[in-house]
């Protein structure tokens, strides 16, 4: 399950960029902790799909200034002199590694994505917020519920890859945070929605429906556990190619205030 | 003439009874109403034999004060109780003398330490000693510092070692006759562990004991002949030891070895990491030792408290020793000779199937961190760690505070030694998913581990019951003749167990991590709880 070794052969290149190969294949584990790594030192900058930045898509193995993953490593510690990419005194090398580990999962992973048509973000917004009825569970800045996660920042947390497969397949990665929660009080009462917190002694709810903050003693509970699937239903088939790749371009385009 | 000389002894005998000697230290059985060293006394038991609380009347426990820490550091330390005035950390290093009835403050001695102190884990401190009218406290830049119980003057301050090398020290000191004993932390930093006695009245010091052998002395060869390994393999120590009067021996429980998850460059068994070592209380000679992980790379520091008590073993009296050990084993040791009796999980455990005759754990092959990463439980912080557990004489119980169902993902990597750097050789990750524990949410579930408090009868390593709480814990336990079991967790209550059956009695919310351990005092004809959690140290007592 976790000693899988990612096969990095499928880079994609540009003109004008170095073709840059890994010399190294790199552990799941190592990948896992060059997402944390880039997700605190990168991501502010490149964003989470590595291409916010001119002529550096790093999220595509698109490196105009590196041709090894020594290179890459001294680089993400150094900077770049002259340019907003500062060096990272505190960066260890064996960090930076599992940062270059990271980038070429990236790349090898874009895939899925890079076949969709190219997306409007503007038709996407209509579609979020009327075929699909997105809004019935997700709020953007002020409008829609409180009851699944939060989308306004979604664009600089997420990679298109992840937006896409939680559309078609919402059961694939449900995050911790984001598991739904149903409570059944002793006199038969129900609540689902999202677990805010708990103790040994009680519950702190998001109740879905109306979306008051609740909290229960457990001993007033008949039941209580997290729903194993997510509520959300897939849009494999209710958006076609284009109408994904529109809603795609809205999530990556919401960034936050 | 007579008369003046029975008035002199009566004046002497004043004094002394208000000084802490070395003898009411052994004798603190027979003062409940004190608490004079960090684990109640010499036994390390955290059992106490007042009985003013009992199951029945638990649920009228109410606050009696509290004394909010001008720091945001962990509140890790034990308060000191002496005749009605209570002694503790301020972390990082203020001494803070409050009327124990009350909380009002006497006096406070702020200690800043050297800007290269580096503590691994938090600028902590976990409590004080204290020995006559002196108390001592070991200081995270590594020194040990003598202060006026009276009114906090500094009397001397003694460089312990080198905080820039990655020395530190929070353990709260132990005093047995006219020493004080500390040991020093830094095991992810390549230090070379020690313990070592200072004289009380100068702050000389008067031995030290090397937890790495050096060359030519018994154990040296658990480590590579043809590098340094040695030399900066960490072996730290930061849990106060225990002490048993009749041996004249004092028991330490010793930290991990360095790298803590790279093992390549120290081939052998690496004594005395990971071992208990029983020394001699005036020359600091070994013993005794026992190692409880040979070889470790799950950083399984051996750094809890040792217990000590007599119990009925096989048809006699034995005095033993019992500990939980972070690496998930629960064990009993004769504490004369150091012969293991004992060892059963009191967790998961998939690193070792068991021991061999001699007490030596049989290691599970394949169970070692690797480029890509093994998954072992207990996990990093282990089924237990330095909090304290407690022993009760009355149920003959041991009390774990505990870590369920709880792994990590151990990966290595090649580690050059450099001083004051980290020297951790690899990574253990959580297996539980990013974001599932916060200070303030918790949205784990059960198989994703949780803290409990399990109860073992000693002479089997069974448990006899736990109770569950959602959150781990790091709170250590205090039981009383009476049945009551005191403890806290993460999610931030403090709470009173039935020590018999686990029983929920009464809880209070804290408002924060209890992540020390309590103790009890009484004053005026009234039993008191203390605990620090949070920010804060809360005293309890019975509704009036």
């Amino acid at each position: 399950m976790w000693p899988v070794r990612v096969c990095i052969s499928l880079l994609v290149f540009a003109a004008g960029t170095l073709p840059v190969f890994a010399q190294h294949e790199y552990t799941q584990s190592e990948i896992e902790a060059g997402r944390q790594q880039y997700a605190s030192n990168c991501s502010r900058c490149h964003g989470p799909d590595g291409d916010n930045v001119a002529n550096a898509d790093i999220g595509h193995g698109k490196f105009s200034r590196a041709s090894s993953d020594e290179e890459l490593v001294r680089l993400i510690r150094n900077g770049i002199t002259g340019t907003a990419m500062a060096a990272l005194p505190n960066m260890t090398e064996p960090n930076a590694q599992t940062i270059v580990a990271y980038l070429r999962s990236m790349a090898s992973t874009a895939a899925a994505v890079a076949a969709l048509p190219t997306g409007d973000a503007r038709r996407g917004k209509t579609l979020f917020e009327g075929k699909g009825a997105c809004t019935s569970c997700h709020r953007v800045g002020d409008a829609g519920s409180r009851a699944g996660p939060d989308l306004s920042q979604i664009g600089t947390l997420r990679r298109s890859v992840e937006l896409h497969r939680s559309l078609v397949e919402p059961d694939a990665e449900i995050t911790p945070a984001n598991r739904f929660f149903r409570v059944v009080t002793k006199d038969g009462a129900t609540v689902t929605g999202r677990l805010l917190n708990q103790d040994s002694f009680t519950l702190q709810v998001l109740d879905a429906k109306d979306e008051k903050l609740k909290s229960f003693n457990k001993s007033a509970l008949r039941e209580s556990a997290f729903v194993a699937n997510s509520p959300m239903p897939s849009y494999k088939d209710k958006f076609n190619t284009q109408e994904l790749s529109d809603v795609l371009s809205y999530l990556s385009s919401l960034k936050g205030q | 003439m007579m008369r003046r000389a029975l008035l002199l002894i009566l004046i002497g005998a004043g004094l002394l009874e208000a000084q802490v000697s070395f003898d009411r230290i052994i004798r603190s059985g027979q003062e409940p109403q004190n608490w004079l060293t960090h684990s109640g006394n010499y036994n390390s038991q955290r059992y106490s034999t007042l009985s003013q609380i009992t199951p029945e009347n638990a649920k009228n426990l109410e606050l009696q004060w509290l004394f909010q820490a001008r720091s945001l550091e962990k509140f890790e330390a034990t308060p000191l109780v002496v005749d009605g005035i209570m002694y503790t950390v301020q972390a990082s290093n203020d001494i803070v003398a409050l009327d124990a009835a009350t909380g009002r403050m006497f006096w406070t001695y702020s200690y800043t330490p050297a800007p290269e102190a580096r503590p691994c884990c938090g600028r902590v401190n976990r409590g004080l000693a204290i020995l006559g009218d002196t108390l001592f406290m070991a200081t995270i830049d590594a020194r040990l510092i003598a202060v006026d119980a009276k009114n906090g003057r500094p009397l001397w301050n003694t460089a312990v070692a080198k905080p820039e090398a990655g020395y530190a020290m929070t353990v709260a000191p132990l005093v047995i006759k006219d020493k004080v004993i500390i040991g020093t932390a830094g095991g992810e930093f390549g230090i070379r562990g020690f313990i070592a006695a200072y004289d009380a009245k100068t702050g000389k010091e008067a031995w030290r004991f090397y937890t790495i052998p050096g060359p030519g002395e018994p154990g040296h060869e658990t480590w590579p002949a043809n590098n340094d390994a040695w030399q900066h393999g960490g072996a730290s120590v930061w849990v106060t030891g225990s002490y048993d009067p009749d041996l004249n021996l004092t028991y330490w429980g010793i930290g991990n070895p360095g790298p803590d998850y790279n093992g390549d460059d120290r081939t052998g068994d690496n004594l005395y990491a990971c071992s208990v070592v029983a020394l001699d209380a005036d020359t600091g000679k070994l013993k005794w030792y026992y190692q409880f992980s040979p070889h470790d790379e799950f950083d399984y520091d051996s750094t809890q408290v040792p217990v000590l008590a007599d119990i009925q073993w096989q048809g006699s009296t034995r005095k033993v020793m019992m500990w939980a050990n972070r690496n998930g084993f629960f064990y009993v040791l004769d504490r004369a000779t150091g012969e293991f009796l004992l060892g059963k999980p009191f967790v998961e455990v998939n690193w070792a199937s068991g021991f061999d005759a001699k007490g030596r754990p049989i290691r599970v092959p394949g169970m070692l961190p690797n480029a890509q990463g093994v998954l072992i439980l207990p996990g990093n912080q282990g089924g237990t760690n330095w909090y304290n557990p407690s022993f009760s004489p009355k149920t003959g119980l041991f009390y774990i505070p505990t870590w369920a169902n709880y792994s990590s993902l151990y990966t290595k990597r090649p580690q050059e030694y450099e001083e004051g750097k980290n020297f951790g050789g690899g990574t253990p990750r959580p297996t539980i998913p990013t974001g599932t524990r916060t200070a303030i949410n918790n949205y784990a579930k059960e198989d994703e581990g949780y803290g409990a408090i399990r109860a073992i009868d000693p002479h089997t390593g069974e448990m006899k019951w736990q109770f569950k709480m959602t959150d781990f814990t790091d709170a250590g336990v205090l039981t009383t003749a009476s049945n009551v079991l005191f403890s806290g967790g993460r999610e931030g209550y403090f709470y009173a167990l039935d020590a018999r059956d686990g029983k929920l009695l009464w809880k209070f919310p804290v408002g924060g991590r209890v992540i020390s351990g309590p103790m009890t005092f009484s004053l005026g004809g009234r039993q008191y709880v203390g605990i620090s959690a949070g920010n804060s140290l809360f005293a309890f007592a019975l509704k009036q």
